[in-house]
């Protein structure tokens, strides 16, 4: 049986199970399972993937996103796939650049972004960032190039906006929240800045392939 | 204080009912690989299949910067108005499908591969799951 017709029909068991649980407690515990469940996760294959044309050539000879994907550090959200440690451990090798002109800068300094009404504060990290993207992609257009000029707000960013133009799209969802509120507070109404944050400006120029 | 706690209990049973009926639509849903972008501007019009660009596939082999920097493609679904003449030029698509960095452009079915019918847009997107009831059509 493939595994995700097995899914499909465990999760219809256990979501009859369920409905007929005679204590609330039975019936959360097997709700729970199921995110499990869900969280798990796996790779669809292309050909029922909703978007792609099961009648087409191409189905057969794409890339299965399981082949690529399923070595490398996996994660619970997403493309099930952790890539700021994958591209950190080299298990992946990115091309930086196309053109021999083009300067690659990166950036290595932490901005905290304290979040209004109780929620713990955004660390919002440069270097993995600029690992993959460069200044333009964010300055100025979508932040300015100094703290606390953006306005960010979370009603923005789960429209799309400011960090949700990439998050909820290609970089890690937006339901990952302690991913960026991931500064504790407690109790005191500043947050807690870790020691040993240093702030450097990398300028790689014609680092090439790394 | 019995019929309280009974009526505690089904609030807690509906609940939970709920919820997994969320999850089981979403779940049994066929789901794009989070981050496919299907480009559908001119396809369906032109009886070419929508386009679909995959950026698990990409991304393991060029970073962002790469294409939303250094050939100027704007982050935005179907917003670079992106067609085969520009392709064949050398702009979008066409800096790396030109049979040097990647395979050409004569493999149409390649790129033409998503189902007929299928809006522009990026899926599996988190804005696009709040705003659209589970189990509606992607
Ligand atoms: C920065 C270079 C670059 C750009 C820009 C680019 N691609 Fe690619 N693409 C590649 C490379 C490299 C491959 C892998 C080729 C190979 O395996 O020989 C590839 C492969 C593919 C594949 C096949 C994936 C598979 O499963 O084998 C598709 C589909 C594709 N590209 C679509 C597109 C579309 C559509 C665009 C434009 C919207 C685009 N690409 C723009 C570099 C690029
Ligand atoms: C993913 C988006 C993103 C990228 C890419 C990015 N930044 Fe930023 N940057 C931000 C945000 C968000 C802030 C905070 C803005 C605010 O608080 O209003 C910021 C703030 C800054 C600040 C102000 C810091 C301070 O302490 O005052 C500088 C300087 C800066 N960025 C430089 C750069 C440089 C140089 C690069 C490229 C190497 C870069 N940034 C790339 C998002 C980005
Ligand atoms: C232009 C696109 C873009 C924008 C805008 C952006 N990010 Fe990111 N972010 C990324 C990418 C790409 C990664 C790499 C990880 C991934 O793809 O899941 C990343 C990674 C992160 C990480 C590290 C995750 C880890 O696995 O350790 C944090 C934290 C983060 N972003 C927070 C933010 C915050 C907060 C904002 C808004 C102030 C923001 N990002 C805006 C693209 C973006
Ligand atoms: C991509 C990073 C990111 C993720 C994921 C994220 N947030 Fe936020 N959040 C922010 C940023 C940045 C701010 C603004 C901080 C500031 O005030 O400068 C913010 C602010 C907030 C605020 C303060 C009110 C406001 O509108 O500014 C709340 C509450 C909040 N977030 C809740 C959440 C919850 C709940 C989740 C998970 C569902 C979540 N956030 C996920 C980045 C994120
Ligand atoms: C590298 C990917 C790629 C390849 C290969 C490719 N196309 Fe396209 N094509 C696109 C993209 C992206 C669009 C824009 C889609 C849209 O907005 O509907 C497009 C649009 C089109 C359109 C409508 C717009 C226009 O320019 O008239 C036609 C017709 C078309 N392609 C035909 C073809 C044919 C025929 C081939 C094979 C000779 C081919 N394409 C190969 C990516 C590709
Ligand atoms: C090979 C080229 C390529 C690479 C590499 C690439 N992208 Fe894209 N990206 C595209 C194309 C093509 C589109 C669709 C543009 C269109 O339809 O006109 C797109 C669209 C987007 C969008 C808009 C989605 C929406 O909401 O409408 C975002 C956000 C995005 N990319 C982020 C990223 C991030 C973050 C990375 C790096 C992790 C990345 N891209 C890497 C080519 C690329």
């Amino acid at each position: 049986m493939p595994v995700s017709t097995f899914r499909a029909e465990f999760l219809d068991t256990v979501s009859g199970l369920a409905r007929g649980a005679a204590s609330p407690g039975l019936a959360l515990f097997l709700w729970l399972l199921c995110v499990g469940a869900a969280w798990a996760g796996e790779w669809l294959p292309l050909a029922n993937d909703g978007i792609h044309d099961p009648r087409s050539r191409a189905v057969k000879i794409l890339q299965q996103p399981r082949e690529a994907l399923q070595g490398l550090t996996p994660d619970h959200a997403g493309n099930q796939v952790r890539w700021v440690q994958v591209l950190e451990k080299g298990e992946i090798r990115p091309r930086e650049k196309l053109f021999p002109q083009t300067v690659v800068q990166k950036l290595d300094l932490d901005v905290i972004l304290d979040a209004k009404g109780g929620m713990p504060a955004v660390r919002f990290p440069h270097r993995p960032h600029t690992e993959w993207l460069d200044c333009v992609n964010c300055h100025d257009g979508l932040f300015a190039k100094s703290v606390g000029q953006s306005k960010i707000s979370m009603f923005k960013i789960l429209q799309g906006e400011q960090c949700g133009v990439c998050h909820g799209a290609v970089a890690f969802p937006l339901t990952e929240c302690a991913r960026c509120h991931s500064i504790p507070r407690p109790g005191q109404s500043k947050p807690v800045i870790p020691a040993g944050i240093d702030p450097r400006i990398h300028q790689a120029i014609g680092q090439g392939q790394k | 204080m019995k019929i309280l706690s009974k009526l505690r209990a089904s609030i807690a049973v509906a609940a939970v009912l709920i919820l997994s009926a969320v999850m089981f639509v979403d779940i049994n849903d066929a789901q794009a690989e989070y981050g496919d972008v299907v480009i559908n501007n001119y396809s369906d019009g032109a009886g070419m299949r929508p386009v679909v660009f995959p950026h698990w596939f990409h991304r393991v082999r060029f970073r962002c910067k790469v294409c939303h920097a250094d050939l100027g493609f704007k982050f935005q679904a179907g917003g670079n108005e992106i067609n085969m003449v520009k392709i064949i030029d050398g702009q979008f698509c066409g800096a790396c499908h030109n049979g040097d960095i990647a395979w050409s452009v004569e493999n149409c079915n390649l790129c033409h591969s998503g189902k007929p019918g299928t809006p522009t847009q990026v899926h599996e997107s988190t804005v696009q799951k709040l705003a659209q009831p589970s189990g509606a059509k992607k």
